[in-house]
């Protein structure tokens, strides 16, 4: 059996948890625990190892959904999850321009880490001071050719269309066989 | 959709560089150091600003100019009608106290200089409202924001801000590929101009710093201007030369086939 796997990052708080959770066909292995930081504010629980959810696709083949954990004194496990990816998502809480600075980091990162395709998830855009996705682009400086998506990461369609899209990225960065 | 935040995660530069790149129209109300400034923007232009506390009025900023004075100001205000801007201009105009010139370059000023007062604020909220324009009878004069974000850039004395936005200098720059990059009116300082000269994505940016015997924060100043203005961007790390260095096995793609990518494609289609 083959497995592969697509990495979704993020700042803390971006809805990485509900993002796999909306399309996994299991309940995803998720670590969640309670906060003892001041980030206690803003969320109750944060993903202190890492949300693991699957698709299988048949027999032989199955898509791993990796969510990285969402504090900083976790980072050491991005490098280790980012190994062998096919892509990555990077979710951002379009509502919450403090974490944009942190979004673009991120996205810096994991481009060091592996030059595999990546698309942005404008999360929150159901949430009324979500900021629209091409302002987004703009906050991250993201360049024109990488997609800066629309994303309900608690809407099984949303997530559908997100996850497509870096298949698309991921199948045009492939070679003609 | 309104834009909302506090200028310590979104600064000012940024939001005019957003506003800018996306050709916005509406208006942006900044609270900060106990003040409040409001800017009026027109297809990502600069039309008028006003800050609590300065919002004199034309004949004051005319006074204030040295155009006019005390009591040609009393004299033109004591005939005018409805009290706008508009219609004490033309007054004024009619009068032959001051040029339509005038008028502008005083307008002009007054604008920058509460847009670059709310650039030494790192902390407030702002509130973008989309389609709002100034009252009527205001006199509106259209000013590119590409200068006054490298001005604005080039007054921010903020070292911590500039090495947030600049973490690391071993990054490589390119010019801007951007077809909307608008770089005809951009005018450049000495210093500028010789870091201009060394971009090329072969360089990083510390090792134009050294070229130009510039210090961190001189070159970080400049680098963030240059990037805020839209005149260059960064060049994609060169991911072939980044492997090396990287643990074993970390950054090395799947083998994957397109027959692969293609069905997991499929597949989520259906669920």
């Amino acid at each position: 059996m083959q497995t592969v796997k697509i990495v979704v990052t993020g700042p803390f708080n971006a809805g990485k948890t509900e993002f796999i959770n909306s399309i996994s066909e299991i309940d995803i292995v998720s670590t969640e625990r309670m906060i003892t930081d001041g980030a206690r504010v803003i969320k109750g629980e944060t993903t202190v190892a890492m949300d693991f959810g699957r698709i299988t696709v048949d027999e032989e083949l199955v898509l791993y959904l990796f969510g990285t954990p969402g504090q900083k004194r976790f980072d050491f496990m991005w490098e280790i999850l980012s190994e062998g990816m096919l892509g990555f998502v990077v979710l951002v809480d379009s509502a919450r321009p403090e974490t944009f600075q942190e979004a673009r980091a991120l996205v810096d990162r994991f481009r060091r880490y592996s030059a595999t395709p990546y698309v942005i998830a404008a999360n929150k855009q159901d949430h009324e001071d979500a900021w629209p996705p091409e302002d987004l682009r703009i906050a991250l400086r993201v360049a024109p050719d990488k997609k800066v998506l629309s994303c309900v990461a608690t809407d099984r369609k949303s997530v559908k269309q997100v996850l497509l899209d870096l298949l698309y990225c991921i199948l045009d960065a492939l070679p003609e066989e | 959709m309104a834009l909302k935040g506090n200028l310590r995660d979104f600064n000012i530069t940024q939001l005019l560089n957003l506003i800018n790149l996306a050709r916005k129209t509406g208006a942006l109300t900044i609270g900060g150091k106990g003040k409040q400034a409001k800017m009026y923007f027109k297809d990502g232009k600069l039309v008028c600003a006003f800050m609590d506390g300065q919002d004199v009025g034309l004949s004051g900023m005319l006074q204030k100019a040295g155009k006019i004075s005390e009591e040609q100001s009393r004299t033109i205000r004591s005939r005018s009608e409805t009290g706008t801007d508009k219609e004490l201009g033309l007054l004024l105009i009619n009068a032959g106290y001051v040029t339509q010139d005038d008028i502008v370059q005083s307008i002009r000023s007054h604008t920058l200089n509460v847009v670059y007062l709310t650039f030494a604020w790192t902390e407030g909220a702002f509130h973008f409202e989309p389609n709002r324009l100034p009252a009527e009878g205001a006199i509106t004069v259209p000013i590119s924001l590409e200068n006054i974000i490298m001005e604005g850039s080039r007054r921010v004395k903020e070292y911590e801000m500039l090495r947030n936005e600049l973490p690391g200098l071993d990054r490589a720059l390119k010019f801007s590929e951007r077809p909307d990059a608008n770089v005809r009116d951009i005018k450049l300082s000495v210093e500028e101009w010789r870091v201009i000269s060394f971009i090329n994505p072969r360089n990083t940016i510390k090792q134009i710093a050294q070229a130009n015997s510039m210090n961190d924060f001189q070159i970080r100043k400049i680098v963030y201007g240059l990037l805020s203005a839209g005149l260059v961007e960064f060049a994609v790390p060169d991911v072939a030369e980044k492997r090396p260095a990287l643990p074993r096995g970390v950054g090395v793609p799947a083998p994957v086939k397109r027959g692969v990518i293609l069905r997991l494609i499929d597949r989520i289609r259906r669920m």
